[in-house]
């Protein structure tokens, strides 16, 4: 029978959960690295049971951790991320130059075909990829070096690389976002980039539609019409229809348009889900209610989802790498909160239910469907 | 042989129990200490001192025989008595977490 398994990243270590098809009863298990921040767990396509884990500490660093046998047993890989040459500097929140330095790996995405390839976004911003399973890994340095870098500058999070999409028709193609830089594009897997922020609009930076300076935090895609984004930015909910080139917001009706993850049904590429935030000063939901909201239409119209979710005196955050779907028939959707819980729903958001509770803070949510 | 603790956090990633024992060829330093540590554990490299500079890592401090070595020159022989094995060469996690 089929099933998920749901990789959580905490603040205090990774945890794997897991359930058959139904996704009523689910086993739990972890912690994994317990003490470690765990920014980010994911799965290889191409090989089920290959994950990546990011480890880190603001006093040992970063420690890559890779599983062969789905979470049950890990080994540290290679952890050592040089930028490719003198990395130079980027903006520091107050506008000085500030030298470019490796902090950790904030999102894995492992390669469409080969379980041993994989890149990694890290703060400070760069893209690296091993081919040999996470032993070594190198810098993809065009996207660093394509000559804005220097006027990007850290969001409150940090200055990360924390969106990285492997277009699924066209491999070459692939699309990257950093806050707060923007959204980014590679049409020769990686080498070269350009930045894609037309239609963006930020408050906070000197020129509100300039070409880089926005702080995207998260894109998505369907793998079905590789040319429809749909980004979550700082503020604004936005959308493109020919992979980048231009953005229109599609914020619509939300009651607040700040917010973190965006995610896309399994099977339908035009339903779309994010969860709005009260603002960038106050991270978590107006009212105190937690309600993740739900477009059929592509954005514009959306409708608020709370059957099973907290209605009251709720100040939780999801953030951006925390919301997952599955691709079971009922797509299955998946977040987690700073609060620890981790809400699932087997009907496309229609109901939700908390696989646990009392999680350290989550920081990422990924989803694997297993045959 | 030389003596070496590691924070609890190391220790449990290397999956050591307890201290380490190291023998040093040549003259027993900062550097020399953790370059055998770092053979020997591989995983370790990078979460105690940065692995393109070789620079001790901001929140991690060095001690021996009640004496902060943090700032010490890598290359300056540790106390006799850490050289000796009658006292640990500490690696420390900086107090940060409240």
């Amino acid at each position: 029978m089929s099933g998920v398994r749901v990789l959580v990243g905490t603040r205090k270590g990774a945890f794997v959960l897991t359930a058959d098809g139904k996704r009523k009863d689910w086993d739990v298990s972890g912690p994994f690295f317990g003490g470690w921040e765990i920014y980010h767990v994911k799965g290889s396509p191409a090989d089920k049971n290959r994950l990546y884990a990011s480890q880190s500490s603001g006093w040992s660093g970063q420690v890559v951790q890779r599983s062969d046998d789905g979470g049950k047993t890990w080994e540290p890989v290679g952890n050592k991320f040089s930028y490719d040459g003198k990395p130079g500097t980027h903006q520091w929140y107050d506008g000085t130059p500030h030298p470019w330095e490796f902090a950790r790996v904030w999102h894995f995405e492992p390669g469409p075909d080969d379980p041993d390839t994989v890149y990694a976004g890290v703060e400070d911003a760069g893209l690296f990829r091993t081919a040999d399973g996470g032993q070594h890994w190198e810098e993809l340095p065009g996207l660093r070096t394509h000559g804005s870098g220097p006027s990007w500058q850290p969001g409150a999070g940090g200055m990360c690389l924390h969106t990285i999409i492997v277009d699924p028709a066209q491999h070459d193609r692939m699309f990257a976002a950093i806050s707060a830089a923007g959204a980014f594009r590679s049409d020769d897997a990686g080498q070269t980039w350009r930045p894609i922020n037309r239609g963006l609009r930020s408050e906070g930076i000197p020129d509100e539609d300039a070409e880089v300076g926005h702080c995207v935090h998260r894109i998505a895609q369907h793998p079905s019409r590789p040319d429809v984004l749909f980004m979550q930015k700082h503020w604004d909910v936005m959308r493109s229809d020919n992979a980048g080139e231009s953005w229109r917001e599609i914020s619509g009706n939300l009651p607040t348009d700040f917010g973190f993850p965006i995610d896309v049904h399994a099977h339908e590429p035009d339903t779309v889900y994010v969860v709005p935030i009260t603002s960038d000063g106050e991270h978590f939901p107006p009212e105190g209610k937690l309600r993740v909201y739900r477009s059929r239409t592509g954005g514009d119209d959306w409708e608020p989802l709370t059957n099973g979710l907290p209605q009251a005196h709720c100040y939780v955050n999801v953030l951006r790498d925390a919301m997952s779907v599955d691709s079971l028939d009922d797509c299955g959707v998946y977040f987690g909160t700073t609060g620890g819980q981790v809400y699932a729903s087997a009907d496309a958001g229609d109901s939700w239910a908390p696989i646990v509770r009392d999680l350290p803070a989550v920081l990422s949510v990924e989803v694997q469907t297993l045959p | 042989m030389i003596r070496l603790v590691l924070p609890a956090h190391l220790r449990t990633l290397a999956h050591i129990d307890g201290e380490v024992e190291l023998t040093v060829a040549g003259e027993v330093t900062q550097r020399s200490v953790l370059d055998a540590l770092e053979a020997r554990y591989p995983v370790l490299c990078g979460t105690i001192r940065d692995q393109d500079t070789g620079k001790r890592r901001p929140f991690i401090r060095f001690f021996a025989c009640e004496e902060d070595l943090s700032h010490e020159q890598p290359d300056a022989e540790l106390p006799k008595d850490v050289v000796v094995g009658k006292e640990p060469y500490l690696v420390v996690a900086a107090m940060a977490g409240g």
